[in-house]
């Protein structure tokens, strides 16, 4: 495949959009469920939706894109308000709550899958595409479904944009100022099995809830800002999804869904090192260069000490005297020299009176204010 | 020292067989508390009283088998816009993606209702409560990077832009420093005389009869309730703590 077919194949066109519209609701909707440290409900989520593909298609019989989906989003929602439930009305943990409705959901699933195999009815197979997701089956129809939903939970995301903040924060403090945090929280529940569900067709039971986490994880790093991680959060989706796909297209048979994923996940790599502030590169360079600093710190006030025992304090004394103190080097002595805190003059320094100044305040600290 | 209202008007908080349970053990058992309007007030009692409880209890978080709370006659949830929440500083996130300034505003979401985003007149408010706190240097700081102390204060300057009637306050003092504490019992102080009633949990016995005009003695049952000088002592103390108690009640 050419780079040129990308743009005129219109297969290809519809695929790539798809997935980059999926990408996007995914990294919005995502941010969400990472923030309420609710990761792994996109997992249970989606694996509690196998059993409704499967049960949809024992009941009709049909095939059909929507009614399948239809029953995953049906089983995928009593898996999640089952969690919810059990974590109310139980002294269970969330992840304990996690762990049982995803291996329950998921193997009851399973089990359907193989009956579903094992039955005289041609028309039966395929339903397993829906493990790993088969971005080739999408069609002009999911595509428009798929930007109907984003539009809609866009709407509302917005229009309770300051709601949902104050819940994501402060769950307790909303419902004292008078917020229904129910009401809020099966919103956002909600749109998060609708998300998950409609990347089911793409990526699949198993790798769906990286497609939640991975875009938000990654937008986390690069802002302080709600909006922005959201908005960054539907970005890397987005690409993730126009490169994942563009990747496996370049190749043949490589599958689409784990391409995204990975894709997804050096994004997440590239700014777990990368990102200014929180970043492991950076961090390391900021806690080298502080060292340094308080190495140079440690010397002034070290200098400091015996300048203050002349009456004049730019006295030269030998720099051999330092020799039993570890803290200093010919190099931080000459980054010394250069902030004009000291002169250093043959194998003697002295220390200047912007020096003597600077080490006496070194480390003072005003109280806050008050 | 109290000038309570006049009798006509209910009290500020009146609590009638409040019982709490979590699973089988009462965290709070037949609770009746009459806190009056106008009074600063500390509940103290050991570790496991259900301190936190009777005031997640008061503002409907958690609820009860049995007892009703009123707040100024009526049930909370009709009252939401006169009662100002302080929890307690390790109930949320810090990492959460957000400015101080914005913290402070999320105090005014109740006034506004449903949907209607915070304007220029919010903002104000929330920058003078910032001001109020010692913090408005910090507004554009993102949270996490906020001293424990500055933490504190952000909360109590949140509960401030709520401009309620009542203020329940989670343990304010933890973990802050002599300075800080210091500034938020002077606020404390300010709001009781602007008429405000305020119920704080307090675990420092020392301090009760210097920042309070009011206690609340709880261990599960509540043990006694009213004016400091009338009631800390240490009967009352050794009570509540099980052990027998010696602080020197100063006059």
């Amino acid at each position: 495949m050419e780079l040129s077919d990308f743009f005129t194949n219109y297969t290809l066109r519809t695929i790539t959009l798809g997935t980059a519209i999926l990408g996007a609701i995914c990294g919005m909707l995502g941010s969400f469920a990472v923030l309420r440290k609710q990761s792994l409900l996109g997992d249970a989520i989606s694996h509690a939706a196998l059993p409704g593909i499967a049960l949809a298609f024992l009941f009709t019989g049909v095939k059909k894109q929507e009614i399948l989906l239809l029953g995953a989003l049906v089983s995928g929602l009593v898996g999640a308000f089952w969690i919810r439930s059990i974590v109310k009305h139980t002294r269970l943990k969330s992840d304990t709550a996690l762990g049982l409705i995803l291996s329950l959901f998921f193997g009851f699933g399973m089990l359907l899958l193989t009956y579903i195999q094992k039955l005289p009815n041609a028309n039966q197979a395929g339903l397993d595409k829906y493990l790993f997701g088969q971005a080739a089956t999408l069609v002009e129809s999911d595509v428009w479904l798929m930007a109907g939903a984003t539009g809609v939970s866009l709407l509302v995301l917005l229009l309770f944009w300051k709601e949902l903040k104050l819940l994501l924060f402060d769950a307790d403090y909303t419902q004292t100022l008078g917020f229904n945090t129910r009401f809020l929280d099966i919103l956002i529940t909600s749109f998060i099995v609708i998300a998950i569900v409609l990347g089911l067709q793409t990526v699949g039971v198993v790798l769906m809830s990286a497609m939640l986490l991975a875009p938000a994880a990654a937008a986390r790093q690069w802002t302080n800002k709600l909006s922005t991680m959201i908005f960054l959060a539907s970005v890397f989706g987005a690409l993730a999804g126009v490169f994942g796909t563009a990747i496996s297209a370049s190749y043949d048979n490589l599958s689409t869904g784990p391409v995204i994923v990975l894709v997804a996940a050096v994004i997440v790599l590239v700014s777990f090192v990368f990102s200014p502030e929180r970043g492991l590169l950076f961090r390391e360079i900021r806690f080298r260069r502080n060292r340094k600093d308080l190495n140079r710190k440690k010397t002034l006030t070290f200098m400091y000490h015996i300048a203050s025992d002349h009456a004049d304090i730019s006295h030269p004394h030998a720099i051999r005297i330092l020799n039993n103190f570890q803290g200093y080097t010919r190099k931080t002595l000459n980054q010394l020299a250069e902030r004009e805190l000291i002169r250093i003059e043959g194998d003697q320094w002295a220390m200047t009176p912007k020096g003597y100044e600077e080490a006496a305040t070194l480390y003072d600290q005003t109280p806050d204010p008050v | 020292m109290n000038n309570p209202a006049p009798s006509t008007r209910p009290p500020a908080i009146q609590i009638d067989d409040l019982t709490v349970a979590y699973n089988y053990k009462p965290v709070l058992w037949d609770i009746d508390l009459t806190i009056p309007e106008g009074v600063l007030m500390a509940i103290v009692g050991p570790n496991g009283a259900g301190k936190s409880t009777l005031i997640k209890s008061i503002l409907g978080i958690i609820k009860p088998i049995a007892g009703s709370v009123q707040v100024f006659g009526k049930p909370y949830k009709k009252q939401v816009d006169k009662v100002a929440y302080v929890p307690q500083k390790g109930s949320v996130d810090w990492d959460f993606p957000t400015v101080a300034l914005d913290v402070v505003m999320m105090g005014t979401y109740g006034g506004l209702g449903w949907i209607k985003r915070p304007g220029q007149k919010e903002k104000k408010r929330a920058l003078e409560a910032l001001e109020k706190v010692g913090m408005l240097s910090f507004r554009d700081r993102q949270i996490s990077q906020l001293s424990g102390g500055q933490q504190q204060r952000i909360f109590l300057a949140r509960a401030l832009v709520q401009d309620a009637a009542i203020y329940l306050m989670d343990e304010p003092f933890q973990g802050v420093d002599a300075t800080t504490e210091r500034a938020i019992v002077n606020i404390l102080k300010e709001l009781r005389q602007s008429g405000k009633t305020l119920v704080v949990v307090h675990h420092d016995l020392q301090t009760v009869p210097e920042y309070f005009d009011w206690v609340t003695f709880l261990n599960v049952k509540s043990i006694a309730s009213g004016p400091i000088r009338d009631i800390f002592n240490d009967d009352n103390l050794t009570k509540t703590y099980g052990i027998n108690y010696k602080v020197a009640t100063k006059g």
